[in-house]
């Protein structure tokens, strides 16, 4: 009778919310796309597309479109089951991660605060780890499924990767709990806002968690598992319409989450920087649609970050980036772990 | 030994820490590309810009036409000969009274075809002419949905009435034919 007794409103308030936040991934991951086109042409002297409606912003669109109207291939050796679950799969756990992410301040009203983030779980950047690293399967199962050597190499190539940054990043991430003293999100946010970001305190840890993004979200320098001159086109190479687009699509929404992560933990996430904005005495509603729109301000510098990054360096080797994981972040990420306990300890004495 | 004194040492020293965890060389590398941000465009959008074509430019040919408005070819044959591609194909036909408002003179060509497919745009038809009449001009990049599309016809190779519609003679006529 558990399941009676739960306040509809509830359900009902969340359910909003969950339909809001996929949707707002879906828009920006599309307008990333976009966004990447232009930024890559603007930083090579071109112009980037410009022809789908005024300034091209309907090339999206004209994208998704066509990856709907292409023949949608499965080849005969492959594993129909498993072949068909590696984009959703991918797909779904891009998704999943941002149910945690506190997206503005909460909604203040007679009926009590209405939170803007889907669940507050007291271990909320833990889920947001754990998913991440199911997200590998979608690498793997797509890769292994197509029955094709270079999916598999592509999909052992960045199982290797992603299993491995999780671990500095994971170390990067202790120290700022450490700060915290919760894995709460909304308490990340709360003792960023009183005491400072984190950033200040944790520059080191901020670059190595940032460079364990890029590999978590395969971007370049980064990109192994679809390295298109040494294995094609990596694990989706025998992907066609619309499941090549959900693969393509899933690592868009993976880097709006990461930078949404990024922002959360170093940079103050829905924080508004150098103002008590509590001073202001505006309605709630309002205060928590800036906060809002400061969290996504931050998130899309992060975005610009990814694309930038992708269109100055090249593609690491993999001995580069194996040595870069296991001999420079891990070390760097445990001395930043110890120096920052030593350092709380001693304030705390 | 040293051929030239431009010779670079190149440094195989080990990395040092800082340049082994690549960020300081990365930073630099997007200062780089943030300052292309701001640079001038090199694209030219091609329907709407054209970039200019040198004089000397060899394009789609253009049977010319006198200031009247005459045709100018006689169906010598002499392009048909000059033409290392065998591009060319016509057929002559004498002018009847009455008709010499449209051709110069008294022989004329009926049929005139020129297979873009194989025409190399050489230029030594219009050096053959001995009456002016065959141009290459600067319009380029024909398309057609099949190859019976480029055997080029009188119609589409006669340059527009100088007199009636004069501007899209001028614009036909290119840089290379004799102005009259």
């Amino acid at each position: 009778m558990y399941l009676l007794a739960t306040d509809l409103w509830f359900i009902l308030e969340k359910a909003i919310l969950i339909a809001c936040i996929i949707g707002l991934s879906f828009f920006i991951a599309m307008y990333t796309t976009y966004a990447e086109r232009k930024v890559a042409g603007w930083l090579q002297d071109r112009h980037g597309p410009n022809r789908a409606g005024p300034f091209g912003i309907f090339q999206p669109l004209a994208d998704g479109g066509k990856l709907f109207f292409k023949e949608e291939i499965i080849p005969l050796a492959s594993n129909k089951i498993l072949f068909l679950a590696g984009p959703g799969l991918a797909m779904i756990t891009s998704l999943v991660t941002s149910t945690v992410i506190p997206w503005g301040a909460p909604v203040a009203t007679a009926h009590g605060a209405i939170p803007l983030q889907v669940a507050d779980v007291d271990m909320g950047i833990l889920i947001v780890f754990s998913v991440v690293s199911v997200g590998v399967y979608g690498i793997m199962i797509g890769g292994w499924a197509s029955n094709n050597k270079f999916s598999l190499i592509a999909a052992i190539r960045g199982a290797s990767q992603m299993v491995s940054y999780e671990l500095p990043m994971g170390l990067a991430l202790i120290a700022v709990i450490f700060m915290t003293g919760s894995l709460k999100m909304s308490e990340i946010v709360a003792s960023q806002a009183a005491n400072g970001w984190h950033i200040i305190y944790q520059p080191l840890g901020f670059i190595i968690f940032f460079v364990c993004a890029l590999a978590e979200c395969n971007r370049t320098p980064f990109d192994l598992p679809e390295a298109e001159n040494e294995l094609n086109f990596g694990y989706h190479q025998e992907y066609s319409s619309m499941k090549l687009g959900f693969y393509l699509f899933a690592e868009y929404i993976n880097m709006f989450v990461s930078s949404a992560v990024i922002t959360t933990l170093y940079f103050g996430g829905y924080d508004i920087p150098f103002v008590n904005e509590a001073a202001w005495g505006l309605e709630p509603w309002l205060l928590s649609l800036i906060s809002f729109a400061v969290l996504m301000t931050k998130i899309a510098f992060f975005l610009f970050l990814f694309i930038w990054i992708r269109w100055t360096i090249p593609r690491f080797r993999y001995d580069q980036l194996m040595n870069l994981g296991w001999k420079k972040l891990i070390p760097l990420a445990l001395v930043n772990m110890i120096i920052s306990a030593a350092v709380m300890l001693w304030l705390r004495k | 030994m040293q051929l030239t004194n431009r010779a670079k040492a190149v440094d195989r020293r080990p990395m040092t820490f800082l340049e082994s965890i690549y960020l300081w060389n990365i930073a630099k590398g997007m200062g780089i590309t943030i300052s292309h941000l701001f640079k001038r465009k090199a694209t030219i959008q091609y329907p709407e810009q054209k970039r200019s074509f040198s004089k000397v430019f060899r394009g789609l040919h253009v049977l010319n036409r006198d200031a009247e408005g005459r045709e100018n070819c006689t169906a010598c044959g002499l392009c048909a000969v000059a033409c290392p591609a065998e591009a060319i194909t016509m057929e002559a036909a004498e002018r009847l009274p009455g008709e010499e408002h449209l051709y110069r003179e008294e022989k004329y060509a009926a049929r005139y075809e020129i297979n873009m497919l194989r025409c190399i745009f050489c230029g030594l038809c219009e050096e053959a002419c001995p009456k002016d009449a065959i141009y290459l001009s600067q319009t380029f990049a024909p398309a057609n949905y099949g190859r019976k599309g480029f055997i080029y016809k009188k119609e589409e190779l006669l340059i527009p009435h100088p007199v009636t519609d004069k501007e899209a003679y001028e614009k036909a006529l290119g840089d290379r034919a004799t102005k009259n």
